[in-house]
């Protein structure tokens, strides 16, 4: 056990971290490779002022029609996201490991709400999976990758939540939660859930259209 | 009741579709698909496609879905799940029946209305997407017929409705003389050099709703503009290439227009209240010829009407009386930002403006935008049934009194008299400049 948590923890860690920077890297570089060679118009009505204009709003809970029309998902959602991102970053075991290694350390969340904010994770993603079930227009889009990406994002969550409730075997979870972790980190570039990368894009440029040319709101 | 997921199988007539379907060969379907994927698309496709999470929050956008009790395979995602998806997944291995499937879905169950670019958090462009898929209907002659054929009349005529070169003359020439009886010194300026403006329609204009052209022409007498109208080709602004995905001839369309007005030496050009040709003229056709922009100020009929208004260049002798409602067409609102203009108009003209709700960007469709309405008869249940929530829409604003109904589109015109006459709504549909004609001040 201790030989595979040194594994993950150590080498495959890297491994991990280097596909997702380098990965993330990657994509939106080619992203932008290939609007150069192919539709560089997108380039000339891109705007700063349009584009920021636009996310703002999509980030922003009920700030847009769409989401003030599904306030339940619009809830879920954004806490969903921002517990999803700030846990793991802000986690004091996270921390720790960040000073053991390299000498850095940062702001740390309270272990209690670190806690809480897991399950809102873990909740989350049960109702994307029942909402995905249950909806007849996301049923019908959903594919095997959907749930396949679901467990990838739930996975480091439930593991780690039962790790430090140390339910169960506790040197099987870390070493589970490990891998888990390392397993996300290295999809997140290649797989849908890139739209951590590409969304401000898409956003940026239909902001853009709808502000410069259309000159109507997109949200 | 059918079940709500399930969708009738689809089993409409149309020649277009059907011969073309029948001289298809799954290597040809693949070749074509593959082509135009790798060579017509880039980093949208590919990033769409990609970034997608299938949350089906685009669904509600969508007038056909709400009309089709929630039925997923007209959601937007649902019909890119149908059509682009499994092309991009199958790298181009479908079969003639899914490309059937796909050239209904794509030419008639999408009027490219871009609601759900609204709706998406992500802002993926779905109505690009379908237009992709309409791209490689094109290039598969696939087309539905009706909206084939009015293609072929661009191509051949570069008017949307076969009107041959000597009856345009005539036509403006006849609705010059009907004018001269009410207003004896009136004139429809012909390739008139230097003129501030040129004046393009829509091929429907001459040919069956010459009025227009008559009302249109008062309007610009009383507030004394200069302006004109070519003798030559170039006078049509509407494009249905633009629908079809035959790109080239959309550009052919768009540069004998553009050159008219260079020609003719104008400084801009005022067209009627038409909104496909507005998408055309002002954000798609400029850009296949390189444009960015368009190369001549574009003033849409709203925007013109709300200049001659507001600058006192036209008045108004007595508000038009009936309760009206406003629909705001996609190609004019969504597309260019039009909807406070006409607001604007519609309160300088008319006492009681009821809105409809939703209503400015967020309006709904009227179903024959997007070439739709031109895939005629065959598919004209489809539009209808395919927008009941249009026909709810406006019968709230009815129940609030509305009486006429305001449409400043040609293709919403016609669109919304199929809904208001289908679900006995029982409103009048009327464009702006009908009513203008009726309530300005005219010479004695």
């Amino acid at each position: 056990m201790h030989t595979f948590y040194n594994f993950v923890s150590g080498p495959l860690a890297w491994v991990a971290f280097i596909l997702f920077f380098g990965g993330s890297i990657y994509r939106i570089a080619s992203m932008l490779k290939l609007v150069a060679e192919k539709e560089r118009f997108i380039f000339s009505y891109m705007s700063w002022r349009y584009s920021l204009r636009s996310i703002l709003h999509w980030i922003i809970p009920f700030a847009t029609v769409n989401w003030r029309r599904q306030p339940v998902l619009t809830v879920v959602t954004f806490t969903f996201h921002l517990c999803l991102l700030a846990t793991p970053i802000f986690l004091l075991s996270h921390v720790v490991l960040w000073d053991e290694a390299f000498n850095v350390s940062w702001w740390t969340l309270p272990d209690a709400v670190a806690d809480v904010m897991t399950i809102i994770v873990i909740l989350g993603a049960v109702y994307f999976l029942v909402r995905r079930v249950t909806q007849p227009e996301v049923k019908f889009v959903t594919s095997a990758s959907d749930f396949v990406i679901l467990t990838i994002v739930a996975a480091p969550f439930i593991t780690g939540f039962l790790a430090y409730h140390q339910w169960l075997s506790y040197p099987l979870m870390m070493c589970l939660h490990v891998l888990a972790g390392d397993i996300l980190l290295a999809a997140m570039p290649f797989t849908r859930l890139s739209h951590m990368l590409f969304s401000p894009f898409t956003r940026a440029y239909m902001g853009s259209e709808f502000g410069k040319v259309r000159h109507a709101r997109d949200w | 009741m059918a079940e709500p997921s399930k969708k009738e199988a689809t089993k409409v007539v149309d020649e277009g579709i059907d011969v073309g379907i029948s001289r298809l060969t799954e290597e040809k379907i693949q070749s074509v698909i593959n082509s135009v994927i790798d060579e017509e698309t880039g980093a949208r496709l590919k990033t769409y496609v990609e970034t997608c999470v299938h949350c089906g929050l685009c669904s509600e956008a969508c007038h056909y879905y709400l009309s089709h009790d929630n039925d997923p395979h007209y959601s937007p995602v649902g019909k890119v799940k149908q059509t682009i998806w499994e092309m991009v997944k199958k790298k181009g291995r479908v079969t003639p029946e899914f490309i059937r499937q796909a050239a209904i879905i794509a030419q008639t169950e999408c009027n490219l209305c871009k609601r759900c670019a609204q709706y998406c958090p992500f802002g993926i462009d779905i109505a690009y997407l379908m237009s992709v898929v309409r791209r490689i209907i094109h290039r598969l002659g696939v087309t539905p017929l009706y909206i084939q054929d009015t293609a072929h009349s661009h191509s051949v005529t570069m008017n949307q409705m076969w009107v041959k070169g000597d009856e345009w003359p005539d036509t403006l020439q006849w609705q010059e003389e009907e004018a001269q009886a009410e207003i004896p010194d009136l004139r429809i300026p012909l390739e008139k050099e230097g003129a501030d403006i040129m004046y393009s329609v829509i091929a429907p204009e001459p040919k069956f709703q010459a009025q227009l052209i008559y009302q249109a022409a008062v309007i610009m007498h009383v507030a004394g503009v200069d302006w004109t109208m070519p003798a030559s080709m170039g006078w049509d602004n509407s494009d249905m290439a633009m629908f079809t995905g035959d790109n080239e001839l959309m550009g052919r369309l768009k540069r004998t227009h553009f050159e008219t007005a260079a020609r003719l030496k104008v400084k801009k050009i005022v067209m009627g209240e038409c909104g496909h040709a507005f998408r055309s003229v002002y954000d798609m056709g400029n850009r296949w010829l390189g444009w960015a922009m368009p190369p001549f100020t574009i003033v849409h009929a709203i925007e013109f009407y709300h200049d001659i208004i507001k600058e006192g260049r036209i008045k108004i002798a007595r508000k038009y009386k009936p309760p009206i409602t406003l629909h705001d067409p996609c190609n004019v609102v969504r597309g260019g930002g039009l909807h406070e203009k006409a607001r604007f108009v519609a309160h300088a003209i008319c006492e009681n403006v009821i809105e409809m709700h939703p209503n400015r960007e967020h309006n709904y469709c009227c179903g024959a935008g997007g070439g739709v309405i031109n895939t005629g008869p065959p598919f004209k249940m489809t539009r209808i049934t395919g927008n009941r929530v249009k026909a709810e829409q406006l019968f709230g604003a009815k129940t609030k009194g509305a009486e006429v109904l305001v449409a400043p589109c040609h293709n919403c015109h016609s669109g919304l008299h199929d809904i208001v006459h289908h679900y006995e709504i029982g409103l009048d549909i009327k464009f702006f400049g009908d009513i203008i004609y009726e309530v300005m001040e005219k010479p004695a």
